[in-house]
């Protein structure tokens, strides 16, 4: 096994390389919902869209079903009979990128808090649309298709490798899930701008309109954990008081 | 949260009656020094006018008989002098006066005589010490045989000030030459120091006794104080949330009963809060569970309904219709389902705030962008009149909500005539008002237009779909943010809803930056004015506020 996060990136451009030579399958997404009408509603609706969907209704089933499939994206309910999902949810973030959208009964509690610091990327209030659903699952999806340019960025000590997906920090590279790369680099592009968490909302996760700025909180901490070298200290996502976030000034590798 | 304090600020010359007035030792204290000095001065008085009645009466008696004795004794020795010799009366009574004062003994009393226009004395005795009355009483024709005594204030030559005496005074008769008066004066002064001394003995017992009574005072006060106040300080406690807190039980008496009721009252508070938190927890799980088990399958339904929906082309007309139908009906439930959950998260106490300082003219710009197809669905235009930005601190999200509903409740009843949105700020508080121009209400439901489910006619129908509990859930937005929402209404008028929030979160509203009753209704001269020269006085809101708000108690009726 090499690094888990490459794993996880190839597995997925794999899986939708798959896709795209099937012709109408744009990714296999992984259903984890104990409620049978609302897992099958789903099937449903995926499989219109044109994905392959999957499904698994017990806590215990999901990560196993998760590497038997290698799916290109998983929604995850919280509640679920067996294991939680929050712990699933950090189980497989332990050792993949994969997005995790989580479907949510209780959007105002601190499930929801405590389901994005597991490391899910995003979230959907029930009762949602159909449309908002896939258009939350497309948004993860092509995020990762990534943009073929052959970008090298820096922010901070950090250098940004665009068309590779990686970030290193003095020749060692910096496991990032997709979104938290791509939050990265919407900083790094723009490094005289301060993003508020709406513009953040909208770039990153594709919201038109406002939504829950947590998940904009939550994510910058996790990358903060993961790219700074005193979390408490950012020098590279730094928060501008009262607006919202932008890159610390580029500094030369060591 | 803190307990209310009697005292408000005041110059410092009212803290002594303030400290009386808050003071139950001190007022103890005081009444008892007070009443027993009022009796131990009394009660000195009386002690002192019977000692010196009874001392003086006696020294009066002692001094009667001595100086009869003495007067006897002098006429006697006339007499003889008379009858043996015939000597000078001035000479004779020279003697008798230095016989008389020697026979008093060391200083016992002093005596003058009056012989022929001279004086005769011992010691250096003042004429002044014998008074005039009693001269004349003394010399008055038929009173020769009488014997007079009188008080009086008696000095030597040499002496400015008198001392207290008697004086002691009586014809002495001497055969051939006629009478002569003459006066024994008795000192007083052994009298005067036992008195004295008791006077001294009156005042330092009198001193000592309001001292100790005063003593005693403080300490009974403050034994009976001392549980008042821990009660008070219990209750304090217990107010402050500290259920827990119980009173030192000491001994049966009324003190320790009291102490013991203080701590069933508390037990039984504890009881009855715990009751009710136990009751708002199952209350909000209940609202949480009920929350997801029906979010599951709505989203189940809602999803079918939309694949239904999407294919509904391909259907008959009745089963197309119908698809159409179920979509439609379920965006109502969904947002009757999520305001009902919003009311009974309410109800529970679980709602709170996140504040944030913002401008609230941006949030209305939103909600107003967003509902613009509505305004146009029912051939309402909606205008916003804002001086400037309008910060305060506030949950925007709830703000976001409450303009929300007032915008739709305003579309609602618009009958297509223009909607006004006014913003206005003073240096206490933000205001909101929107001015719709439709049917309008009649000024006593001003009230019931924010009850739950409330139509002014249950016959109207709703074009939006509202749930009925928009107006409901902006009040409580408001009053979770200490703000007000106040509507004013007239049938054919239209309507007015106003927002006023504080400021700073926890700020107490006063007054509002714009009036209750619309501007346009104010007065001439404000009525004619278009929208964006209407909204320059509102700049100066407070003095322009002040006329407007006096129309509206006038009409006080339609106010909250």
């Amino acid at each position: 096994m090499n690094t888990p996060n490459r794993i996880g990136c190839r597995s997925e451009r794999v899986s939708v390389s798959e896709g795209t030579r099937n012709g109408s399958v744009k990714g296999r997404v992984l259903v984890v919902d104990d409620d049978a009408s609302l897992a099958e509603m789903l099937t449903i609706v995926l499989r219109n869209e044109g994905f392959e969907p999957i499904w698994v209704s017990h806590g215990d089933q999901a990560y196993p079903a998760y590497q038997e499939s290698r799916p290109d994206l998983i929604l995850l309910d919280l509640m679920l009979p067996g294991r939680d999902g929050v712990e699933i949810c950090r189980q497989i973030r332990s050792e993949s990128g994969v997005p995790i959208v989580m479907l949510t009964a209780k959007s105002d509690t601190i499930d929801v808090v405590a389901g994005l610091e597991a490391g899910a990327d995003d979230y959907v209030a029930k009762p949602f649309k159909a449309k908002e659903l896939v258009a939350r699952i497309k948004t993860r999806l092509r995020r990762q298709l990534g943009e073929n340019e052959s970008e090298t960025l820096r922010i901070g000590d950090l250098t940004i490798k665009v068309d590779g997906h990686s970030v290193e920090r003095d020749g060692k590279p910096i496991q990032l899930t997709p979104l938290e790369f791509d939050l990265l680099l919407a900083l790094a592009r723009k490094p005289w701008q301060v993003f508020s968490r709406e513009v953040l909302l909208e770039q990153v996760w594709g919201y038109r309109h406002a939504a829950d700025t947590r998940l904009v909180n939550v994510h910058v901490q996790r990358l903060r954990s993961k790219i700074e070298r005193d979390p408490e200290h950012p020098e590279i996502v730094v928060t501008v008081r009262g607006i919202g976030y932008k890159a610390g000034e580029p500094k030369q590798p060591k | 949260m803190s307990v209310p304090s009697i005292t408000e600020r005041q110059p410092w010359w009212k803290w002594p009656l303030n400290w009386w007035w808050r003071s139950l030792p001190l007022r103890v204290i005081s009444t008892v020094f007070l009443a027993s000095l009022v009796v131990v001065i009394l009660g000195g008085f009386l002690i002192m006018r019977q000692a010196t009645t009874g001392v003086i009466d006696t020294k009066k008696d002692s001094v009667k008989s001595e100086a009869a004795a003495a007067m006897a004794n002098a006429q006697e020795t006339l007499d003889n002098a008379a009858v043996t010799s015939s000597v000078r009366p001035n000479d004779l009574f020279q003697t008798l006066v230095a016989n008389l004062a020697a026979r008093s003994g060391t200083d016992r009393y002093l005596v003058i005589a009056f012989v022929n226009r001279q004086v005769v004395r011992t010691g250096q005795v003042d004429i002044s010490s014998v008074p005039a009355a009693l001269r004349a009483e003394v010399t008055e024709p038929g009173n020769e045989d009488k014997l007079f005594i009188t008080p009086t204030g008696m000095r030597t030559t040499n002496e400015v000030t008198t001392r207290p005496g008697f004086a002691v005074g009586t014809m002495l008769e001497m055969p051939g030459s006629g009478a002569y008066e003459t006066y024994l004066l008795f000192p007083l002064e052994q009298e005067q120091q036992t008195l004295n001394v008791l006077g001294t003995a009156v005042i330092s017992t009198s001193a000592l006794l309001v001292l100790l009574l005063t003593i005693i005072a403080s300490l009974v006060s403050r034994q009976v104080v001392a549980p008042v106040r821990a009660a008070r300080r219990a209750a304090e406690s217990l107010a402050l949330g500290n259920l827990s807190n119980r009173m030192r039980v000491r001994g049966q008496d009324d003190l320790a009963r009291l102490a013991a009721s203080m701590n069933y009252m508390a037990s039984e508070l504890e009881k009855q809060i715990n009751q009710l938190e136990e009751l708002s927890a199952v209350q909000q799980r209940f609202v949480s569970d009920v929350s997801h088990e029906l979010r599951t399958p709505l989203t189940t339904v809602r999803m079918a309904a939309e694949v239904l929906y999407e294919a509904r082309e391909d259907f008959d007309p009745v089963a197309a219709r119908s698809a159409e139908l179920l979509q439609a009906e379920l965006d109502r439930f969904e947002a009757l389902l999520t305001d009902l959950l919003e009311i009974s998260r309410f109800d529970a106490g679980a709602a709170v705030l996140s504040l944030d300082r913002v401008d609230l003219v941006p949030i209305v710009e939103q909600v107003v962008a967003a509902h613009r197809r509505f305004a146009e669905e029912a051939g309402a235009t909606v205008t916003i009149h804002a001086p400037g930005p309008c910060n305060a601190e506030v949950d925007a999200r709830r703000i976001e909500r409450i303009v929300r509903n007032l915008l739709t409740n305003a579309i609602e009843h618009s009958e297509g005539r223009p909607i006004d949105i006014w913003l206005a700020s003073d240096d206490d508080a933000v205001a909101i008002a929107v001015r719709d121009h439709g049917v309008g209400f009649e000024a006593s439901q001003a009230k019931q237009v924010f009850h739950r489910f409330w139509r002014a006619d249950p016959a109207r129908t709703r074009t939006i779909g509202g749930s009925g509990l928009g107006l409901s859930i902006a009040m409580e937005d408001a009053r979770l943010h200490g703000g007000w929402l106040t509507a004013w209404g007239r049938p054919g008028m239209g309507a007015q809803f106003r927002l006023t929030l504080p400021r700073e979160h926890g700020g107490i509203l006063e007054q509002s930056p714009l009036p209750l009753v619309p501007r346009d209704l104010v007065g001439p001269s404000v009525s004619r004015v278009d929208g964006v020269e209407f909204a320059q006085p509102l700049t100066s809101s407070p003095v322009s506020a002040a006329p407007a708000q006096d129309v509206a108690a006038g009409q006080r009726s339609g106010e909250e």
